[in-house]
């Protein structure tokens, strides 16, 4: 199975630590790498991609080192953050050169697949000097998907794209990573990171923070109260019941239903049927209301 | 996509770099790259002054001194600054806006890559300075003078050695750094020290290639302090010393920027 794994990663510049001592391992999927900007995830993406030594542990990429390794980037892909393209070629011609460059046998008809599918057929033959920033977005999509990589790294890869632009761009991710390949992206945005992958690498002041299904790290955040909005038909009457039971923290009635903090998630989820029930309240709706990315990254922050 | 074209991938996924000391594309690329950027007019600047002088001073100057004595100060200094500009911006301008990473991004050799810019810097530099210098000393003292082909065969060894010394500088150092180091060591080590000091025309690309010039022109007032030997055994070991180490440099390129 392909994978990238960093043992022990740290990277320094002179007095000032960029990354520190980050193990992890990322397998076939979509993983999003997220911290705020100056976090190190561009540092950790240079990295994994070969473009900067590590200062300390070990990083491989399909069981290979990639520094120092150009034969790396024959399963693997990059798109570089910065806006940085030929600008003087067109589209068509910098996709083909990097088929070429690859060696690929048919690099005419990889340019075009790579193209097509990022849906830049309509502007493939003009300058890229003429493209928008999402447009150059794709287009460096393009030439790092066209010889087929088993590890695709992208780097804030929605910066400067419209909505549609990035839902297409998510959907592409989705399918590469339902392909088995290994898809890793850097964002800033809470809203991109969570609409693309449920699995993520939370990154602060350059420290791994949190790894795995944003989900699940919320769960395991035993410290923090989880809140739920609970609709039924007698919202004050169960907010009476509630309030007595030990996984209950608080309560609220407000205008959108009651919001319950549970100290205990799974006791809170099993006995509020029961409690429900036992008081002739119909329950209609449990809805935990905390558990989106922003808020486990907002908890992390914190922490 | 085809079976038939998964299984040409594969079968290139594993083993090493691709081989090769020169790569079409990548020479391609740094021609389109070199000539189509705005800085391209400034190669021929330099050129068309030399010429224009050249036509000048033969028109208006008495006697023959004047062509070694301006031909080869002036000319090769005007080479070693094409040098400069041409062997720092092959590599130079993609290193400053980051496009290099496309290139890096490849399984191309990094020594190829290195040789692929470098013979492009070397046959734009024989062409805005090497021949210039070939048509000034052909005004200067006819086409088949021994003065105008020794300056010729001079400045294309120039042309091979400055390039391979000043992409070298742009490989280890920031292109801005690399343009600030070549322009001392083009104004202040070549143009005034060697002068002073003659051991330090060892060290000069500039030396290498008068030696070399003399060995055909046999003029005293090039000034020339090596004999050819020296100047050709020089010469080759900077310029495969430079690219050695700069296909070692680029092998392990980092890149440079803000912690993000």
């Amino acid at each position: 199975m392909t994978e990238i794994e960093l043992r022990g990663v740290s990277r320094w510049y002179g007095n000032v630590v960029a990354v520190n001592d980050i193990s992890m391992t990322v397998g076939p999927g979509v993983t999003g790498l997220l911290g705020p900007n100056g976090a190190g995830k561009t540092t950790i993406l240079n990295m994994i991609a070969g473009f900067l030594v590590p200062s300390r542990g070990e990083i491989t990429v399909a069981g290979q080192s990639s520094w120092r390794n150009p034969a790396v980037f024959r399963q693997l892909g990059v798109v570089p953050e910065r806006d940085s393209v030929y600008a003087f070629l067109t589209g068509t011609e910098f996709v083909k050169v990097s088929a070429r460059l690859h060696g690929l046998p048919d690099a005419d008809a990889a340019a075009q697949r790579a193209i097509d599918l990022v849906e830049m057929s309509e502007s493939q033959d003009r300058r890229i000097s003429t493209y928008s920033k999402g447009m150059r977005q794709r287009i460096k999509v393009a030439a790092a998907l066209v010889h087929d990589p088993q590890v695709l790294l992208l780097d804030e890869p929605f910066n400067g794209m419209d909505p549609r632009q990035r839902l297409h761009m998510m959907d592409l991710l989705h399918a590469q990573g339902d392909q088995g390949r290994v898809i890793v992206f850097s964002s800033h945005i809470l809203e991109e990171v969570e609409r693309l992958s449920g699995v993520i690498q939370v990154i602060v002041g350059g420290r791994l923070a949190a790894s795995g299904d944003f989900r699940a790290i919320r769960r395991l955040m035993t410290g923090r109260p989880h809140v739920f909005t609970v609709h039924s038909s007698d919202d004050r009457a169960l907010g009476a019941a509630l309030i007595g039971r030990p996984a209950v923290s608080g309560v609220e009635l407000t205008a959108h239903g009651l919001q319950v903090r549970a100290s205990d998630y799974g006791t809170f989820t099993r006995e509020v049927a029961g409690l429900s029930r036992d008081h002739g309240i119909r329950l209609r709706q449990v809805l935990p209301s905390d558990e989106s990315l922003e808020s486990v990254f907002t908890y992390l922050l914190a922490s | 996509m085809t079976m038939a074209h998964r299984s040409a991938m594969n079968n290139k996924r594993t083993g090493q770099p691709m081989p090769g000391l020169l790569n079409g594309d990548i020479i391609w690329l740094t021609l389109r790259g070199a000539l189509g950027r705005r800085r391209a007019l400034l190669f021929a600047l330099p050129a068309i002054i030399l010429i224009v002088i050249s036509a000048l001073l033969k028109a208006k100057a008495h006697g023959n001194v004047w062509p070694p004595e301006v031909l080869g100060p002036v000319g090769y200094l005007i080479l070693a600054l094409t040098a400069l500009i041409v062997g720092g911006s092959v590599l130079g301008a993609e290193i400053d806006d980051g496009s290099i990473l496309h290139l890096l991004a490849t399984p191309v050799n990094r020594r190829t890559v290195v040789l692929s810019k470098y013979l492009v810097a070397v046959v734009l530099t024989i062409a805005f300075a090497a021949v210039p210098e070939y048509v000034a000393g052909a005004i200067a003292t006819g086409a088949s003078s021994s003065l105008a082909v020794g300056l010729f065969v001079g400045a294309l060894a120039g042309s091979v050695i400055y390039n391979a010394l000043f992409l070298m500088l742009t490989a280890v150092f920031t292109p801005g750094q690399a343009l600030a180091i070549g322009m001392l060591y083009v104004l202040a080590w070549e143009g005034l020290l060697a002068s002073l000091v003659p051991g330090v025309s060892l060290l000069s690309a500039e030396h290498y290639s008068l030696a070399i010039a003399n060995s055909i022109a046999h003029n005293a007032a090039l000034h020339a302090y090596l004999n050819l030997g020296t100047g050709i055994g020089m010469g080759i070991a900077v310029t495969v010393a430079s690219l050695a180490f700069a296909s070692v440099v680029l092998s392990g390129f980092n890149v440079t920027g803000d912690v993000t």
